[in-house]
């Protein structure tokens, strides 16, 4: 098994144009719920990655959700505005792109180690001699184990929403001269 | 048949009005639905008024349209996850005096929608507890239809989704089957 980090000396940094944080979760039963955040940022320092993502900017159909979800019920942003990721092992699975990122997720001030799977492309050299990499990471994480615990029984039995919630980052980073 | 439909929705192009649309589409041939749209010319409940020898007239008028009809058919947003403050109120008032009540035994369907993912699922809920309390025979079945801003053709306002459309004609005949027996008594 090859060790990524190996390869991963130096600094990235994230192209946000290019990347994208967001979140899947089922409600209703049968349903899935999709939202992102417009405001996060990533840098890839020496093979460990850090993540931050500004609550504050989340993005979901409805505004009233939006307004609910940084409630003290769901992220309470007005005291804990940033979600966080720190790695503490980023390796490679040897099928092809595939990694594994072990790594302490903060939400809601609770932090909790999570794995995340995913692909990393590069680095590779791109357009203006620039290196840069493409890491897409998917984890699921049980959303009470944060402190997210807003639920509702539904008339007709079950419940509103599900307590595990897929995170999926996909980014693109460029090394810094 | 008459059914009186009475959105909870107070906005000039609700979607619950919508609702209640499609829904008076679907009836079949000998029933026809009634929009009530006096909703916001309901009063406050106050126990002094209700004393009175005269209701307001709002409360006259809501009452009439009930009495008149053979079954109510309710489409409710849903505020803070509960039911409109406008619709509980009406409710209040066509609920008393208990033994002669507007609602007393009338057939009742809720259903509902709003442009959140849950489709106003537990406004219905509350809607059907506050009707089995006034009295009303409540068709204890739901209709949350969620992305309301979704689910209405831009032309024709008709629903997007077939489902949805059965579904909607399968409470309606509940809410008929309901009012049979009574029109058979009365004949």
């Amino acid at each position: 098994m090859a060790i990524a980090t190996e390869q991963l000396q130096g600094t990235y940094v994230l192209d946000p144009i290019h990347s994208s944080a967001s979140f899947a979760v089922k409600h209703m039963v049968v349903s899935t719920f999709r939202g992102r955040f417009e405001k996060f940022d990533a840098t890839l320092t020496d093979g460990k990655l850090v993540g931050t993502v500004d609550v504050g900017s989340i993005v979901v159909k409805d505004e009233n959700l939006a307004a609910h979800l940084q409630s003290p019920e769901f992220f309470d942003a007005e005291r804990h505005p940033e979600l966080r990721f720190e790695s503490t092992d980023i390796r490679r699975t040897g099928e092809g792109d595939e990694v594994v990122v072990d790594g302490e997720l903060t939400i809601k001030g609770i932090t909790k180690a999570v794995e995340a799977r995913g692909t990393l492309e590069g680095p590779a050299v791109t357009f203006g001699d620039v290196n840069k990499i493409g890491l897409t990471l998917e984890a699921i994480i049980d959303r009470t184990e944060f402190g997210l615990n807003w639920n509702a029984p539904l008339p007709k039995g079950g419940f509103a929403l599900a307590n595990d919630v897929k995170l999926i980052v996909e980014l693109e980073l460029a090394e810094q001269a | 048949m008459r059914i009186l439909g009475i959105s909870g929705s107070l906005r000039r192009d609700s979607y619950n009005s919508k609702l209640l649309r499609e829904a008076g589409r679907l009836l079949p041939p000998g029933a026809e639905l009634v929009e009530f749209d006096g909703l916001k010319a309901v009063a406050p409940f106050d126990a002094d008024d209700e004393a009175a020898p005269i209701p307001p007239r709002g409360v006259f008028e809501l009452r009439a349209a009930i009495a008149d009809a053979d079954a109510i058919l309710i489409a409710t947003p849903e505020y803070n996850h509960s039911i409109p403050g406008v619709l509980k109120n009406a409710i209040d008032w066509a609920s008393r005096p208990k033994a002669e009540a507007a609602l007393k035994n009338k057939p009742v369907a809720v259903i509902g929608t709003s442009t959140g993912m849950f489709g106003a699922v537990w406004a219905q809920a509350e809607t059907r507890k506050v009707l089995a309390g006034a009295g009303a025979r409540v068709i204890d079945r739901e209709l949350p239809v969620g992305s309301a801003d979704e689910q209405f053709h831009p032309l024709d306002g008709r629903l997007v989704e077939k489902d949805l459309e059965t579904e909607l004609g399968g409470i309606l005949a509940e809410l008929i089957a309901e009012v049979e027996p009574a029109l058979a008594r009365a004949s």
